[in-house]
């Protein structure tokens, strides 16, 4: 059966959860660590990590889901060093985060060598698809319950943030450090904490790409996903809910390219391709002007500062 | 291209059929010194990526295992040396710390600036390179390359594909429109054409050589089209082959054996086989010999080979297959014979005119045969 350019919005349906979903975990932990006034650049390095770690526990011990946790855990582990580093005065998180990059990508790729050729098993997927008689609409159905996650834990963030006490305490942070400690919080704990957390849902995004779509671990992987989320974030307005709008039409930007050529429009893929690239440069521009400032940017990032 | 360099070609083709296994090609004044017939020949081989990805690398390594297992040899490698300066200095330590007597750096982007930059100042050392930019009175004396003609592979891929797909359309990840890729993407479509005159193949282009997302994409969008048999010409085909079986679609493979990644959808497909360069290679060095400076070959010189075919792949299809392999194998196959008309219906070889594989016009490829969907064009 053919789909022809019913297949363009297929493609771009499924991709927009495909690819979307390691963007979603991703924004979502540089959401909660901007929102705690740190940047943590590192986060690419740390979905690089999350990919090989989750790829080797699942392969060892058979189980998957035990991937996406330990990759998580290895997530955190890379979070908290990060935000360890910078509590120290005069540190600037933005050089530790593009060393973290580094040192996650390299340690990855070091540990990670045994697990290029080796099949790990694959995280099992959610048929959404069922009622409809059409194949290719059942496939862009087929999605992972991470992603289903992922929206929990979008709105959960959202709510956590703007209603409960750990929330207040974590924007408070954010946005003003003084106050903060006038206030008698632990400053450096809470952002340790929310980096952490964050670094936590980067790894299990980076799981995703290893043990469900593309379903691989190689060295070209993530191919700089996790540098991406960060503009993303700025997108999103440092919104979680808002991460997860932008992580869809991100994924859908993404599948455009390679649909496109499937019907036959074969020239301008180099443009097509790079058109989520060409989203983040259009995004940064819009949203960078001397004459006022971002919405919901928390005043602690030294970027804003 | 000079008209020299395609008389040199022309002319040692004629050697070809008269030497057998390897064709030697250029000047056969090798400088190479003749090795005492008790010591062991070192061999270093260097690859860019992994050893085992499935792909590229994967396929030398293997090489390079099959040539270790002889006595008589000591072979090492390195994997995952950037295209930069890191080479120069994995060559220099491999000769001056290991002892290599011979080099293999394998990729393709080695050989200019650092191959012909580190050779001449190690004369006594053979640095043979993968690849067909060694150029005769233009390089270094001790450099050689050696590469094998895979889309003769390919053109059995295609009729494999061809023959097994029941939509006719066939679809085809690509890397980049290199000129080595179009000859696979166009002996691919030739084959399957030759079965089945009215199979279209789509191609995608990624963009780069290792673009595991953008591959499985590409991948998803062919099935959804409804194309039933993907192959691709990628640094690993690993995310193509795993994503088609997923889809339960049919795939043939590139570089090197992936059936076990996808065994109900494992067609065929196109491999090399480097263990027999290398092995040649050794034995010639072993014995003294003088190596040529252009090692080049197919299915008949045993350079490239094609996958054991799926169980599924029917009895006629098998037949025609094999049929087309020996006829490559007798060495009796043109795969450019014209009439043959590009994708926009421009005539690209007039009939009753035919370049035969090792024609050097081929290597400019910058065109698409009638029946595949795509354009070279970025």
């Amino acid at each position: 059966m053919e789909a022809g350019w019913w297949g363009v919005l297929i493609a771009v349906l499924g991709g927009a959860i495909r690819i979307g979903t390691p963007f979603l975990f991703v924004s979502l932990g540089e959401c909660l660590t901007e929102k705690s006034g740190r940047i943590n650049l590192g986060l690419e390095g740390t979905l690089v990590m999350g990919a090989m770690t989750g790829y080797a526990v699942s392969l060892h011990s058979g189980s998957p889901w035990l991937g996406v946790v330990c990759a998580g855990l290895a997530g955190m582990v890379l979070g908290a060093l990060h935000s360890w580093l910078c509590s120290f005065q005069r540190v600037n998180d933005i050089a530790v985060g593009i060393a973290m990059m580094l040192f996650g990508t390299g340690l990855a790729f070091f540990l990670g060598k045994p697990y290029i050729q080796p099949s790990a098993p694959r995280l099992p997927s959610i048929d959404l698809g069922a009622w409809s008689e059409i194949p290719q609409l059942q496939a862009a159905l087929q999605i992972n319950a991470l992603f289903l996650v992922g929206i929990v834990v979008a709105i959960a963030l959202a709510w956590m943030l703007k209603n409960t006490a750990w929330g207040l305490k974590v924007r408070v942070v954010g946005e003003s450090a003084d106050a903060a400690r006038a206030l008698g919080l632990p400053v450096d704990r809470i952002r340790i904490l929310s980096t952490a957390q964050g670094g936590f849902l980067a790894g299990i995004g980076g799981s995703y790409l290893s043990l469900y779509y593309p379903f691989n671990w190689s060295e070209g992987l993530s191919s700089g996903q996790g540098l991406m989320a960060v503009a993303l974030v700025i997108f999103a307005r440092w919104q979680p809910v808002g991460c997860l709008w932008v992580s869809l039409l991100w994924g859908g930007a993404a599948a455009l390219g390679p649909s496109l050529q499937s019907v036959g429009i074969t020239g301008g893929y180099y443009i097509f391709n790079a058109i989520p690239y060409i989203m983040t440069l259009a995004v940064m521009i819009i949203t960078c002007s001397p004459r006022r400032t971002l919405v919901g940017v928390p005043h602690e990032l030294t970027v804003s500062r | 291209m000079s008209e020299s360099r395609k008389l040199t070609r022309r002319q040692v083709l004629k050697g070809t059929a008269a030497t057998g296994a390897l064709s030697m090609l250029g000047n056969l004044e090798w400088i190479g010194q003749a090795w005492g017939a008790s010591d062991k020949v070192k061999m270093g081989f260097i690859f860019v990526g992994p050893r085992d990805d499935y792909g590229y690398n994967q396929a030398h390594f293997e090489g390079k295992s099959a040539v270790a297992k002889l006595g008589w040899v000591k072979a090492f490698d390195e994997e995952k040396v950037p295209e930069t300066i890191e080479v120069q200095k994995t060559m220099e330590s491999m000769v001056k710390l290991d002892g290599a007597q011979v080099l293999f750096p394998t990729s393709f982007g080695y050989f200019d600036p650092h191959i012909l930059k580190v050779a001449p100042q190690l004369p006594n050392i053979l640095f043979l390179h993968c690849g067909g930019l060694y150029q005769d009175g233009k390089h270094p004396k001790n450099v050689g390359s050696y590469f094998g003609y895979i889309d003769e592979s390919q053109y059995i891929a295609g009729i494999v594909a061809g023959g097994m797909s029941k939509s006719g359309k066939l679809g085809f990840v690509a890397a980049k429109p290199i000129p080595q890729v179009l000859r696979n993407i166009n002996n691919y479509t030739l084959g399957a054409r030759s079965i089945k005159p009215n199979t279209t193949v789509h191609v995608i282009f990624t963009g780069d050589w290792s673009l595991p997302v953008r591959e499985a994409e590409a991948t998803n969008s062919l099935v959804d089209q409804g194309i039933d048999v993907i192959t691709c010409h990628v640094d690993s085909p690993k995310v193509v082959v795993t994503t088609a079986e997923k889809r339960g679609v049919y795939c043939t493979g590139y570089h090197c054996d992936q059936s076990k990644l996808a065994p109900k959808g494992y067609l065929t497909g196109a491999e090399w086989n480097w263990a027999k360069v290398y092995m040649d290679y050794a034995e010639m060095i072993r014995k003294g010999q003088t190596v040529p400076h252009l090692v080049r070959g197919g299915l008949k010189e045993g350079l490239v080979k094609v996958s054991n075919y799926n169980q599924v792949v029917t009895e006629a299809v098998r037949k025609q297959a094999d049929a087309a392999k020996d006829k490559f194998m007798s060495g009796g196959m043109v795969v450019y014979k014209g009439p043959i008309k590009d994708n926009t219906g421009r005539v690209v070889i007039a009939a009753g005119k035919e370049h035969v594989q090792t024609d050097i016009w081929l290597e400019s490829m910058d065109w698409l045969v009638e029946g595949v969907i795509g354009s070279t064009k970025s």
